[in-house]
């Protein structure tokens, strides 16, 4: 099926929620979607007969940096029985200092694969997915401070009594 | 002891007890594997039959308690180094770290970017050797190896270094 009949489906379904990301003559064009009718959308794609949705291949997370302020969310669908693909975005504004995360409804329930991806975007770009049954870091440590895959991150001085820059060798911790 | 003097054809050899021992420690370390990464390979490479660490009485034991030396084989990483740690902590004293690789001895090619590595394991156990590489060939680890072999023959018997540490602590809080 060809992106602009997906594309055709979708806006019957949901209207005014899907709009095209990007020129449709691109290599891998993409949809648009409003933050808040993401879970529906992905229901829809996994569940419709001419659809069928069943792999969830990747969730992607981005920072465009504090310029332009906006996060965005990639998700890469594919159909294993009918060998179509689609990509899916979602636009974010990026928090402010002491702001909570920004928040994506989770896919978690509909394709379980996303559990770990949303918690690696969770880990590493700071995207808080509401309705995630168990929204952890995966890669660093539970106690780390801070997002590293975020543009303004800065790494933090001291991990438990050793210091984490390399200049810092000779400077010593409070517990010696 | 090579040096020490030899009586008559009847097999005596005169030492002390403090070479006797330390030759008994050198020529049978053993190794608590730590494979982090690439570096494991290699070590992996050197125990088994090319390079055959067996020969020097150097063979992995797959508990600390049992190890006098850990070898540091790749990449520490923050959530790792309290791992590491205590992994040396249950080690039995004397005991002896030789870091291997570039990413144990300094963090590596993640010394500047790499927030989650740890630049140097010698920032969490104290280390003994160092051995350069990325990662080092078999023959640099066996090189390493006789290097602490080396530091070993010249040691004085040691005291529980730890222990004595803990109880003077101890002693000051009362």
């Amino acid at each position: 099926m060809h992106f602009t009949d997906i594309q055709a489906i979708l806006a019957g379904q949901f209207g005014e929620a899907i709009q095209p990301d990007a020129p449709e003559n691109l290599l891998q064009p993409a949809l648009s979607i409003q933050t808040e009718r993401l879970a529906d959308v992905c229901a829809f794609l996994h569940r419709d007969e001419r659809l069928y949705f069943d792999h969830l291949a990747c969730v992607t997370a981005l920072d465009n940096g504090p310029g332009l302020g906006t996060m965005e969310v990639i998700y890469n669908l594919t159909s294993i029985p009918y060998g179509h693909n689609l990509m899916l975005k979602v636009k974010l504004l990026r928090n402010q200092p002491g702001e909570p995360l920004p928040q994506v409804p989770t896919v978690s329930h509909i394709w379980r694969t996303a559990d770990w991806h949303e918690r690696e975007a969770y880990d590493l770009v700071g995207i808080h997915f509401e309705g995630h049954p168990d929204l952890r870091r995966i890669l660093l440590p539970l106690d780390w401070e801070g997002h590293p895959l975020r543009r303004d991150y800065e790494v933090q001085e001291v991990y438990h009594g050793i210091r984490v820059r390399y200049e810092d060798r000779n400077v010593p911790t409070a517990e010696g | 002891m090579q040096d020490r003097i030899k009586t008559g054809d009847g097999g005596i050899i005169l030492t002390s007890a403090e070479d006797l021992l330390n030759w008994a420690r050198l020529s049978s370390l053993w190794p608590m594997g730590f494979g982090l990464a690439c570096c494991a390979i290699e070590m992996i490479a050197t125990y088994a039959s090319h390079y055959d660490l067996e020969r020097f009485g150097i063979f992995p034991r797959p508990s600390p308690r049992q190890s006098d030396v850990m070898i540091v084989a790749g990449t520490v990483t923050f959530k790792m180094a309290d791992r590491l740690r205590r992994l040396y902590e249950q080690m039995p004293e004397p005991r002896y770290v030789i870091s291997m690789g570039s990413c144990s001895n300094c963090g590596g090619p993640y010394w500047e970017h790499g927030y989650h590595v740890v630049k140097g394991v010698d920032r969490i156990v104290p280390v003994d050797v160092y051995v350069p590489g990325c990662p080092p060939r078999p023959e640099a680890l066996i090189g390493g190896f006789m290097r602490l072999q080396e530091k070993i023959r010249r040691e004085h018997p040691l005291a529980p270094q730890m222990l004595l540490d803990m109880e003077a602590k101890a002693a000051e809080a009362v």
